[in-house]
């Protein structure tokens, strides 16, 4: 009774005339800069936060998290849309979001991502509201070696995802691993993989340069190749009917919703890991659980509904830990921890007793923002289906041109737009000898939590590698990560002793 | 396609023994009070690479993958003029930004592009040619502070940064 007491005072801070106003300009900002391919809400919110000084903190706060969950909402639309993921949060809706467009579902995809990010959104809130300090505290049980089993499970999965062809896979998930370590060594601090001495790889390899070169480039060679420069996915019509039509579908499809709100909110608490492994986790579970896995990667609307909730789930889940401990759950909420202490704020279990007008207001705007973040991206579906009815023609070069301004946003460094370009002609070229390169593009993006991870948990043990298996916790997520890693092996072995039964017979 | 596979498997494999031999640079073995060198984790990385693609050569020994089967063209004609033309322009439109600058270089990709490769009229070439770098202008440099890089033609913007930034 008490929580749903201080909700309700929340509640009456959120919708306070500024409060709300902010909530709704945050939103829509945050979808924009969300939908914006080198782009993402940790940009978004770090630019923004300088303009927060002319108001209150409460509302300062309450307009950066309104960001943040509108920019959760628009990486999906790039994704769709464009087949190039904003940020590393939207790859998995790549998957099946661009399929889907590429059918001329582009709308069903839209909604889609829509609805699962409310349903995730709403989901978390409620969590965060009922159980936040007690989940801090099963956080912060994660040491070093969990947050590695972590991961192995994250690269388990992605074999699962990349096909039949078990060594393509294999190699795809190293080379991203590797293009991650490329720049300082975190421990000893040398330059480390520098190649032919080019100054430009001391600052590593950004995610979005690889991710902008595969699915930007290297996705409009591709499919100015395979569709001989005419796709169809021009032919996206919107209406009434359509979208009733497409939400009948999309509500069919609670597995991937409840798993990916669940999994996203699980792995958003976890310092460090965040709504990517999340929301990869959450496509590869979906995948597996699935009555029809064959059409994962072909345009199933589960494959787009699990990562988007996942990954608005995992973004409510990031803020319990920058909450109740000061430890953030991901880079964004890293920045609105700086902004926090900017005002004076100290985030930690004392916050609930000390600031609970500020923990109950933000904690309501959240039902806010979810809430018209999914009004305003469905009202904006009609101007995104614009986009799609281009010819490909105009909208090929556009793309080209939004890749070239989005691989150099992130770092502003020419080195890396070239990086992209080169990259954008090896995915290209690799994909049409089947390498899956999406596990390419995660891996680079795990790579820097997952290294870490495991020297940490060896210079603990003194290098005895079995302490990812005695933890009470890493323990089973490791086993499970090694039967899921050999569980491709098995089917095929298991599909090759089928076929020379039947050839026997 | 067949050739191809096994022609890209190699190169592959070339790459991955020079990122074993890159990491080497650092330290791939134990450290005392360390834990594992600097180089260890690319090392081993790159050594399950070159078995994978060993391992993809063996599957294109025993013909068992569709690519290791196929007998289609790798790049055909078309793919070939495609790849020239547009991966050409997009290398243009990248190495013209350190001469003219991404507001110089856009407009020219655009024109050559919509007009040349897209055969669209003049008409919209040049007003999708005009609004993009418009856009791309407030979006960024004004809107979201990053400056995008002007290359020779920093003066002319002189004065639109006096006004917006």
């Amino acid at each position: 009774m008490e929580i749903i007491q201080h909700l309700l005072d929340g509640f009456l801070i959120a919708f306070e005339p500024l409060n709300l106003g902010l909530v709704i300009v945050g939103v829509t900002v945050g979808l924009f800069i969300g939908a914006m391919p080198g782009l993402g809400s940790v940009n978004g919110v770090a630019i923004l936060l300088p303009l927060t000084f002319l108001v209150p903190p409460t509302s300062a706060i309450i307009f950066l998290a309104a960001i943040y969950y509108g920019a959760m909402y628009g990486g999906a639309i790039s994704s769709i849309m464009l087949g190039i993921p904003g940020a590393s949060t939207a790859v998995a809706t790549t998957f099946d979001g661009r399929p889907l467009a590429l059918k001329g579902l582009a709308d069903k995809a839209l909604i889609a991502a829509a609805v699962a990010s409310f349903f995730g959104g709403t989901i978390s809130i409620i969590l965060f509201t009922g159980f936040a300090p007690a989940l801090a505290s099963v956080a912060l049980d994660f040491g070093d070696q969990e947050i590695f089993a972590l991961m192995l499970l994250a690269f388990a999965t992605f074999v699962g995802l990349g096909g039949d062809d078990i060594p393509k896979t294999i190699f795809s998930i190293c080379i991203g691993l590797v293009f991650s370590a490329v720049g300082m060594d975190i421990i000893s601090g040398t330059p480390r993989l520098v190649f032919f001495d080019i100054t430009g790889f001391l600052h590593g390899i950004n995610f979005l340069v690889l991710a902008i070169g595969v699915y930007g480039i290297g996705e409009m060679l591709w499919t100015i190749d395979s569709t001989r420069g005419n796709p169809s996915m021009s032919k996206v019509q919107i209406s009434v009917e359509r979208t009733f039509m497409h939400m009948k579908d999309i509500l069919k499809e609670w597995k991937p919703a409840w798993i990916g709100s669940l999994l996203g909110f699980f792995v958003g608490i976890l310092p460090a890991a965040g709504a990517t492994p999340g929301s990869l986790m959450a496509y590869g579970i979906s995948k597996m659980t699935s009555k029809n896995p064959e059409g994962y990667g072909k345009g199933e609307v589960g494959g787009v509904i699990a990562p988007e909730a996942a990954n608005n789930s995992a973004s409510t889940g990031a803020m319990l830990p920058m909450l109740t401990l000061g430890i953030p759950g991901s880079p964004t909420t890293a920045i609105l921890l700086g902004g926090m202490v900017i005002w004076g704020m100290v985030p930690g279990p004392l916050m609930f007793v000390e600031q609970s007008d500020f923990v109950w207001g933000l904690t309501a705007s959240l039902y806010a923002a979810n809430f018209f973040a999914v009004v305003i991206n469905i009202l904006f579906i009609p101007v995104f289906l614009w986009v799609l009815k281009m010819p490909f023609t105009i909208l090929a070069p556009i793309i080209f041109v939004l890749c070239l301004v989005g691989g150099y946003a992130p770092t502003e460094d020419m080195h890396d737009v070239w990086l992209m370009v080169i990259f954008g002609f090896g995915a290209y070229l690799l994909r049409k000898l089947d390498y899956p390169l999406a596990p390419a593009v995660l891996a680079i993006v795990l790579g820097p939590i997952a290294e870490p991870a495991l020297r940490q948990s060896l210079i603990i043990s003194g290098g005895d590698a079995t302490v990812f298996f005695t933890r009470p916790i890493a323990g089973p997520i490791t086993i499970i990560a090694i039967v899921l890693l050999f569980l491709p092996l098995v089917q095929v072995i298991r599909k090759k002793r089928k076929k020379a039964k039947e050839a026997q017979a | 396609m067949r050739r191809a596979e096994l022609i890209t498997a190699v190169i592959l494999a070339v790459f991955s023994i020079y990122l074993m031999w890159k990491s080497t640079e650092l330290n791939i073995g134990w450290v005392k009070y360390e834990g594992p060198g600097g180089g260890a984790w690319p090392f081993w990385l790159a050594g399950i690479m070159l078995i994978c693609n060993i391992w993809t050569i063996v599957n294109w020994v025993r013909r068992s993958t569709p690519q290791s089967r196929s007998v289609e063209q790798f790049m055909d004609a078309h793919a070939i003029r495609m790849f020239v033309l547009v991966g050409g322009s997009v290398v243009g439109l990248v190495a013209l930004v350190h001469f003219v600058g991404v507001y110089g270089s856009v407009p020219i990709f655009l024109l050559f592009y919509l007009r040349v490769l897209g055969r669209h009229t003049w008409r919209l070439t040049a007003s999708v040619a005009v609004v993009a770098p418009v856009v791309i202008f407030f979006f960024f440099d004004v809107a979201m502070r990053i400056v995008l890089p002007k290359g020779y033609l920093e003066p002319l913007f002189y004065p639109l940064y006096d006004l917006f930034l």
